[in-house]
């Protein structure tokens, strides 16, 4: 017999809090896979979010701490500068790291802090309840923007990625998804690839993966799926929009 | 060692430095710039950490996020940045992990100006962040005790894994001043056995602030309340001037003591048996030496450069035992001593009796 | 065909039923009883095809219920 899968040593043995089809599951497994497969896990540091991933530290076999709402790249950058040859990741989700935590991911790219920074864009706030976000769809009902997100009043989604690849710091920004198992393998790669980037000291790299949030989607884990396909998908284009020339092809 | 003159943000700098710290992060503010200017260039010299964050609130979090890591961290500002960390000494305070603060204080509230205050009191001894804790806060006078206090800061932080606050005016960090600098200090090479430093051959270690059950939560504060107690009883510190004999007292902290020191020189020579009380620990308050001496008085006189912070403290000890009279400028107007001699004689016109030496 | 066999943490799966949806064998269904997470966990029907091995359903799965395994010496997944 031959094992064609088996769970990561790095994830912990236990039921996580996320709710049935939720996006954090399944990135959780990438990064712990990728963490496994590197060979770094005894030197490398979580610095969870505010949001659902705030327990993500009871799930991954690492030293973690939890920083404050947005505030993860700034804690990431203090941990990296007094710990160069440890490995340092954030995971955020969209209201943390592109609404509160706006200034400090901007900055920490800017700086090309060489830390990995995992994003999970779910279009809405998950943990309060399905409130906007900077992500959340043009035309989409939350329950802060109960009309649907209207440009006039609540203003664009935010791509982040592509605008971060625009700055040097910045070793590789890509998108990828979570929808399907041809995406969920190419997202496998490109978090190997923000990680590699960090390993090998070129700046930041940032991967941001679209994860379902059926419960505040309102629709069944299987619909959540549909429902990144034909309306997340079309705001944020999966791709990779920056790659250190290092990192090869 | 030889006394060298030292500007006082300078002078903080060198010390920390001396004392080991590892890592700074700071955003110019005036009138305390000159420590982060002064770090740029002293951390990298020693291949040491520093960095110039794009706000207060970032830099808090490197500083948390260094601290993590067990290294001795620290950060500076004034009124307004500090305003801005809130959240995250409020974080510090909730994870236990220890750093040092400097404030410079200036006047208020919102933008205020440059000059110097105290105004900060409140802030930094009564809602430093949300939730329940206290900073250790020291309050120093001269460039010399800045120095000291600096010096000593990091064992306090990491003994108590508390955060420690150093708050000084703006005087205190704009003034120059003769200095014996203590030794360099090696760096710690031991991290703490709750330090971040990657899982290996040892079982994940996790900082956090959250406890989402509410008996734990709770419990984690009662931790928290029996450490700041322990804290309250132990680390209360204060120097006197002509404390002995006083039926008058004068209660000011940092620079402000100085000019009340004066002030009380002044008023022994009318003959009022006047005294200072200087605390240096502004959290905790020295409440029990104030005690020790309150039977023995007349009357007290508090004097600050705010609108009237430190004096709610003094009140709690004195009750209405005597009178306690208030004396305080804002702004940045620094009071002179023959203002607080003044308060002093009504003070005593006030008590009734004058007690004659 | 290569043959394919499953370890399902039952005790796990809450029933999202998204490697119902992918396996391309359709031989996974939700079960009939409720687990102690209040789900009706995922169980394999081998009555009409067999599992392959292919390991689609765990890397589906945001729970990792699903252990793989394969008989004969197959590409990995
Ligand atoms: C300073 C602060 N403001 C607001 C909150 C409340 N809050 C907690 S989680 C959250 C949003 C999280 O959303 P997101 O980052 O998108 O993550 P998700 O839950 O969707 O994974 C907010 C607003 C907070 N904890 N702290
Ligand atoms: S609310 Fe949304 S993001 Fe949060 S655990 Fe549930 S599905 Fe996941
Ligand atoms: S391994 Fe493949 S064939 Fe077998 S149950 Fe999973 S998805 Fe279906």
């Amino acid at each position: 017999m031959e094992t064609i899968y088996r769970r990561p040593a790095l994830l912990a043995d236990l039921p996580t809090h996320y709710c049935p089809g939720c996006g954090h599951g399944t990135v959780h497994r990438l990064v712990a896979e990728t963490i496994e497969g590197l060979g770094i896990g005894s030197r490398t540091i979580c610095v969870a979010p505010v949001g659902c991933a705030v327990l993500a530290y009871k799930y991954f076999v690492l030293d973690c701490c939890v920083a404050a709402h947005g505030r993860a790249p700034a804690m990431a950058t203090g941990l990296k500068r007094v710990l160069p040859d440890r490995v340092v990741f954030t995971y955020q989700g969209d209201g943390d790291l592109a609404s509160i935590g706006g200034n400090e991911i901007l900055h920490a790219a800017l700086r090309g802090e060489p830390i990995t920074v995992i994003f999970v864009n779910n279009g809405v706030y998950g943990m309060t309840g399905g409130q906007m976000a900077p992500t959340t769809p043009l035309g989409m009902r939350t329950t802060s923007s109960p009309l649907g997100r209207e440009p006039r009043q609540q203003g664009y989604p935010i791509q982040l990625p592509e605008l971060l690849a625009t700055l040097p710091g910045v070793a590789y920004a890509a998108r990828r998804s979570t929808h399907s198992v041809a995406e969920i393998r190419r997202a496998r790669q490109a978090i190997e690839r923000a990680f590699t980037a960090q390993l090998r000291g070129l700046g930041l790299g940032i991967v941001e993966l679209l994860g379902a949030c059926p419960t505040n989607w309102q629709v069944s884990p299987g619909e959540a799926l549909e429902f990144i396909q034909q309306v997340m998908l079309p705001v944020y284009p999966l791709g990779e929009f920056k790659v250190a020339a290092e990192l090869g092809a | 060692m030889a006394r060298e003159l030292w500007k006082g943000n300078e002078a903080l700098a060198e010390a920390a430095v001396r004392a080991g710290a590892e890592a700074f992060f700071g955003y110019p503010i005036t009138p305390q710039t000159e420590l982060l200017e002064y770090m740029a260039r002293r951390m990298p010299e020693l291949g040491r950490t520093f960095l110039q964050a794009e706000s207060e609130v970032a830099a808090i979090h490197m500083v948390y996020g260094a601290a993590c890591a067990g290294v001795r961290a620290l950060s500076s500002s004034s009124s307004p940045g500090i305003s801005l960390m809130q959240e995250g000494l409020s974080y510090l305070a909730g994870s236990e992990v220890p750093c040092v603060l400097v404030d410079i204080m200036r006047g208020g509230p919102g933008l205020g100006n440059i000059q110097p205050s105290q105004s900060d009191y409140f802030q930094l001894t009564r809602s430093a962040g949300h939730g329940d804790f206290h900073p250790l806060v020291l309050a120093p006078a001269t460039v010399q005790e800045a120095v000291d206090l600096m010096y000593g800061s990091f064992e306090l932080a990491f003994g108590w894994r508390t955060l420690v606050i150093l708050a000084g005016d703006g005087t205190l960090g704009q003034m120059m001043e003769p200095v014996e600098m203590p030794p360099m200090r090696a760096l710690a090479v031991e991290r703490p056995d709750w330090a971040l430093t990657g899982a290996a051959g040892r079982p994940p270690r996790v900082i956090s602030s959250l406890y989402l059950d509410a008996a734990e939560l709770e419990e984690s504060n009662l931790r928290l309340q029996a450490k700041l107690r322990q804290m309250a009883a132990t680390q209360q510190r204060w120097e006197g001037f002509c404390v002995e004999d006083a039926d008058y007292l004068v209660v000011a902290f940092g620079t402000v003591a100085r000019i009340a020191q004066s002030a009380v020189r002044a008023a022994r020579r009318a003959g009022i048996r006047a005294g200072l009380f200087r605390p240096v620990t502004l959290w905790p308050y020295p409440r029990q030496p104030l005690e020790a001496i309150c039977p023995q008085l007349r009357g007290v006189l508090v004097v600050e450069m705010n609108g009237g912070q430190m004096v709610e403290d003094v009140r709690c000890v004195v009750r209405e035992r005597v009178p306690v009279r208030f004396l305080g400028h804002l702004g940045g107007v620094i009071p002179m001593p023959d203002e607080i001699e003044a308060e002093l004689a009504q003070l005593v016109s006030l008590s009734g009796r004058a007690a004659l030496s | 065909m290569a043959q394919g066999t499953l370890l399902i943490q039952t005790d796990r799966c809450k029933g999202c039923g998204l490697c119902i949806r992918a396996c391309p064998q359709q031989v996974l269904v939700a079960g009939q009883h409720l687990n102690a997470l209040g789900y009706q966990p995922v169980q394999l029907d081998e009555a009409l095809r067999r599992c392959t091995g292919c390991g689609v359903c765990a890397w589906v799965c945001p729970d990792l219920v699903f252990t793989v395994y394969r008989e004969s010496a197959g590409r990995a997944g």
